[in-house]
């Protein structure tokens, strides 16, 4: 289970939200561009620290101005995936994969295996040597879940995972990442600008103005909320 | 009717030959003023090797002179270089990446050295670390002297050689996108790792050609080094001292050692080309 309050001001106002995610929910945020819904996940993983507020995962408190606890990125344990995957270019796919494992200092014969059979899982063994230049979108994306979920996180956080995905793959794509998170059985965060995204990834969705949660509720509830002009934008298309 | 017979009139001096001419005749004057600019480059350099025959080049290679300043500048450039790198690299990162008071200041502290001229510099380090110096007298309490050894020699390079290594690294750095930084931490790497297998093997290409800039400067280092470690063979006179001093007697070394110099300086462009390029 996932708790948040995170306060932070921004440039062109301050974000405030408070939300929860169970274990094996998945939450969607959806929301204008620049309503801070990144940002909310760049909190949530460490990457940006609240001006106040806490934030628990599970029994470990990862943020509290309470009692001045700021756990570093690094020890956090929570998988984020970004927009653009941030495959890192000067390595292969499956040292991308293995860069976690090696920073947690496991031995190198297991954690080869355990890159090995992620790669399995994700149907990449034939690309485990290929620099990660020369993937599609698609294989990008596995790449990046791979990397990410190699390392068991407590917590998974995927900004606009299909937005890279070329159209006629997304459909696919978007199946296989739902049964992955739902295998995780972890809570999940999904930051999307896509309708088909929020139906079939949603178990929960929030809509997030100028920093602000101001609807949570399961997908029917939310998109029902036609007077709000960017959800009858958004579930209009 | 008139506007058709203006713009004949009009077709007529377009393609008139009056026009033509002048158009013809700006090409050939850039073209001239280029071939004679390149002349002016290159002239020079060509009489270096047309003044000299191979073989009183091969003899000046065995002169001790030239042997000891082209051992002593490899060395001291080397390590001077190599000086640069280990604190210039750090203090690079931390300006592309942290901002702090006084930053800007830093910035241009460091760049200062490109626009110093280096009899400034020579004297500057002269005041800061001889004998009776700044800091020098201090020194030479515990015993140490570090103006007119070859200690200076590499002072005096690192001084007017780091801006060269350090303003290259701090663009490499600040080229690099952020996300790969943030996707390292998320992923459990200390911000030592991040650094050290992310941020540097991304900008390595950069930091290779600041580095090779920074070593043909360190190379080529004359006024600051001859005023700050003076000119003594084999000990502080490298090879641009070298040359000054043998051409007033020994004009084969010390064309022989311009020549290896000119070597070094296209090696030296090669090399950042190829470096920048492949981006190896």
């Amino acid at each position: 289970m996932l708790s948040v309050r995170a306060v932070r001001g921004l440039r062109d106002f301050v974000l405030d939200v408070t939300l929860s995610v169970r274990c094996g929910e998945t939450l969607v945020l959806i929301g204008e561009n620049g309503a801070g819904k990144s940002t909310v996940l760049n909190l949530i993983s460490g990457i940006l620290t609240p001006d106040e507020g806490e934030i628990t995962l599970g029994e470990r408190t990862l943020f509290s101005d309470g009692s001045g606890i700021d756990v570093p990125a690094e020890s956090r344990n929570v998988g984020h995936l970004f927009q653009s995957y941030a495959l890192f270019p000067h390595m292969t796919v499956s040292e991308n994969v293995a860069f976690g494992l090696q920073c947690r200092k496991v031995p190198r014969p297991e954690a080869a295996l355990s890159v090995a059979k992620q790669l399995a899982a994700m149907h990449l063994a034939d690309l485990a040597n290929v620099n990660v230049g020369r993937l599609s979108g698609g294989q990008r994306q596995r790449v990046a879940l791979a990397r990410a979920l190699v390392l068991e996180p407590e917590l998974l956080l995927l900004d606009e995972p299909l937005a890279a995905v070329d159209m006629r793959a997304q459909g696919a794509m978007r199946r296989e990442l739902r049964d992955r998170i739902r295998n995780a059985g972890i809570p999940c965060i999904v930051v999307t600008h896509n309708l088909r995204d929020a139906l079939e990834l949603a178990d929960r969705l929030c809509l997030v103005e100028e920093g602000r949660v101001v609807a949570d509720g399961t997908p029917e509830e939310v998109l029902g909320m036609r007077e709000n002009g960017f959800i009858a934008s958004f579930a209009g298309r | 009717m008139d506007s058709t017979r203006f713009r004949q009139e009009r077709e007529v001096l377009r393609h008139g030959g009056r026009t033509r001419f002048p158009r013809g005749a700006l090409t050939l004057l850039i073209v001239a003023l280029l071939a004679l600019f390149l002349l002016f480059v290159t002239l020079p350099v060509a009489s270096l090797f047309l003044r000299i025959s191979p073989e009183a080049f091969l003899r000046s290679l065995a002169e001790p002179v030239v042997l000891d300043a082209l051992s002593l500048s490899l060395v001291t450039a080397t390590v001077s270089t190599a000086i640069v790198v280990l604190f210039g690299t750090p203090l690079a990162l931390v300006n592309a990446r942290r901002d702090y008071p006084g930053r800007a200041l830093v910035d241009t502290l460091t760049d200062l050295p490109i626009v110093l001229p280096p009899a400034v510099a020579g004297i500057a380090l002269l005041m800061a670390f001889g004998r009776r110096g700044v800091v020098g007298q201090y020194l030479d309490g515990f015993g140490i002297s570090i103006a007119f050894t070859t200690v200076a020699v590499i002072l005096a390079q690192v001084f007017v050689a780091s801006p060269f290594y350090i303003r290259q690294a701090r663009a490499s750095f600040e080229a690099i996108d952020l996300q790969y930084e943030d996707a390292a931490r998320t992923l459990g790497a200390s911000p030592a790792t991040v650094a050290l297998r992310i941020t540097i093997p991304l900008a390595w290409s950069g930091l290779v050609s600041g580095a090779i800039l920074s070593f043909a400067r360190a190379l080529g280092e004359f006024g600051a080094t001859i005023m700050f470690a003076g000119n003594f063979q084999g000990r502080t006179q490298t090879m641009p001292l070298a040359i000054y001093t043998t051409m007033q007697g020994d004009l084969d070394a010390a064309i022989s050692l311009a020549i290896i110099l000119v070597v070094i300086s296209f090696a030296v462009i090669a090399a950042v080309k190829i470096v920048t390029q492949r981006g190896i």
